[in-house]
């Protein structure tokens, strides 16, 4: 695909089977979209 | 959903439910356009030729740009789509419900070890430490029982946190030393790991301060405007003086001990410097790396609230600062900003993006007397006060209330490209502005989609494409 290139991302749809474990740190005003996840999925 | 926009020479394709990023030129960008107003329109395929005809038309001065390449293009977009990576629908809404109500262990508690405070900052959100009340302490006996709350509360989760807030938490740093003393005590035995954040205004700071803050304090938060004047115009002592040459030398001092990492800065931005971007310059010019710079929310009659005129200059400045962080990287002496610290690859998962930051659910502040509210911003309003420490949750309204507080909550959120990654915003932010906490606190949206924006960039900048 030479006119577009696409970043890697965490697929969300996949994210439903691999995430939900709730280790992660909450978040607040990192904020949610900047929360790394603990497993690193 | 769709969201496409330009920036610091970059073409860039949100695709909303994947979460996929794209950077694409300038005749696969508008052959994205004309798609999306198609599905917008209610196609379910695509119509390629309308599509062709228009690129040709708009196209027509660049020989490259010939039907097969266009349709090489087309062919392309279909593949993405096939692969869920561009036009995906929405499969989470009809989970929504469930999806929140996983996990609600507690897991984090915010000690208001001090409703008190050594400063008198104009803008405090806690009315100078106090929080409308009256002014008190927490006694070690409080906070042990606190802790033994969230190791009861908390099910299998192992991680487990305490921030150490007020108020001033150093005005009673004896009972913050002897609470971590007593968690580690019984960490182990209960299979837990305690992660310690200590927020501080650096009044207090000495070397037992940071010797065992260091030791302990999975990271430390330091509040700074950045500029002199600027800092020192709302962030007044009880003398009313400024407290920019009082703290600075022990943030400094305190940075350099702990190896410059696990802390940041914490400054406030108003109406009186929409210019921020040049006070997180000031501090990292004075060494400090890891910075944030927040918005001030207050009544929009206070002298120094953000107006809507300010919001061209504010979006520029995060422009600014996108591309002086990425200048400063390439040259050796970068910093991070709290809202740019995006993680694509290993980011948030779904349950996370739906549910938000966990207030009210898995998140709650405790008063110097034990009180349990959603968050440290809904502490001091009865109504929002959830139970104890020692009966646990008792208003069960306001609990089922934030358990549906989530993405899907807010109707005007509905068509917003932002709201995975936003997950409707902050509930205290909602409820000051517009009296809900499922309200959508608008100037905030906007502020956070521009960072958001500028982020986004920074990865595919960092990636070099």
């Amino acid at each position: 695909m030479k006119r577009i290139k696409t970043i890697e991302t965490r697929n969300l749809e996949q994210s439903m089977k691999n995430g939900g474990c709730g280790e992660c740190q909450t978040s607040c005003s990192c904020g949610v979209a900047n929360q790394a996840c603990e497993k690193k999925n | 959903m769709i969201h496409q926009y330009k920036l610091n020479g970059y073409n860039i394709v949100l695709d909303v439910y994947s979460g996929s990023v794209h950077v694409v030129d300038d005749v696969a960008y508008d052959i994205i356009h004309l798609l999306c107003e198609q599905t917008e329109s209610g196609r379910t395929d695509f119509d390629a030729e309308p599509v062709i005809a228009e690129i040709l038309q708009r196209y027509a001065d660049q020989l490259d740009v010939t039907r097969e390449e266009i349709q090489e293009v087309i062919s392309d977009i279909k593949e993405l789509r096939a692969q869920k990576k561009l036009f995906t629908e929405d499969i989470y809404e009809p989970n929504a419900y469930d999806l929140k109500n996983r996990h609600t262990e507690v897991k984090a508690l915010c000690l208001h070890v001090a409703h008190t405070c050594n400063l008198n900052c104009t803008y405090c959100f806690a009315s100078q430490g106090n929080f409308n009340g009256e002014r008190g302490l927490m006694s070690f006996e409080t906070g042990k029982r606190a802790l033994d709350f969230l190791i009861e509360n908390s099910g299998d989760r192992r991680n487990l946190e305490v921030d150490f807030f007020g108020g001033e938490p150093l005005m009673n740093w004896q009972v913050v030393k002897d609470l971590v003393k007593y968690a580690r005590s019984i960490e182990q035995e209960h299979g837990k790991n305690f992660r310690f954040t200590l927020t501080t205004n650096g009044v207090g700071i000495n070397d037992d301060v940071i010797d065992f803050a260091n030791k302990e304090m999975y990271n430390v938060v330091l509040s700074l405007d950045g500029r002199k004047e600027v800092h020192d115009r709302l962030r007044r002592t009880v003398n009313d003086e400024g407290s920019y040459d009082m703290i600075v030398p022990k943030f400094r001092k305190l940075v350099e001990a702990r190896g410059g990492k696990g802390y940041y800065m914490r400054g406030t931005f108003t109406h009186n410097n929409v210019d921020f971007t040049e006070d997180i310059f000031h501090m990292a010019d004075l060494g400090f790396t890891e910075l944030s710079m927040e918005p001030v929310v207050c009544p929009p009659d206070d002298p120094f609230a953000l107006t809507e005129e300010d919001l061209p200059q504010l979006f520029e400045q995060y422009e600014i600062l996108a591309k002086e962080m990425i200048r400063r990287k390439k040259a050796g002496n970068g910093f991070t900003f709290y809202h740019y610290m995006i993680d694509l690859t290993h980011g948030p998962c779904i349950y996370k993006r739906i549910s938000g930051c966990g207030s009210g659910t898995e998140y709650f502040a405790v008063t110097p007397w034990g009180d349990l509210y959603p968050c440290h911003q809904f502490v001091g309003d009865e109504k929002y006060r959830m139970g104890d420490i020692w009966n646990g949750i008792t208003n069960e309204a306001v609990r089922q209330d934030f358990k549906m507080c989530n993405v899907y909550a807010r109707e005007e959120c509905r068509d917003c490209w932002a709201r995975l990654y936003c997950s409707g915003g902050c509930a205290a932010n909602a409820y000051h502005a517009t009296g809900s906490i499922k309200g959508v606190y608008d100037y905030g949206c906007q502020l956070f989609k521009k960072r958001m924006e500028c982020a986004i960039m920074m990865q595919i900048a960092e990636q070099d494409i």
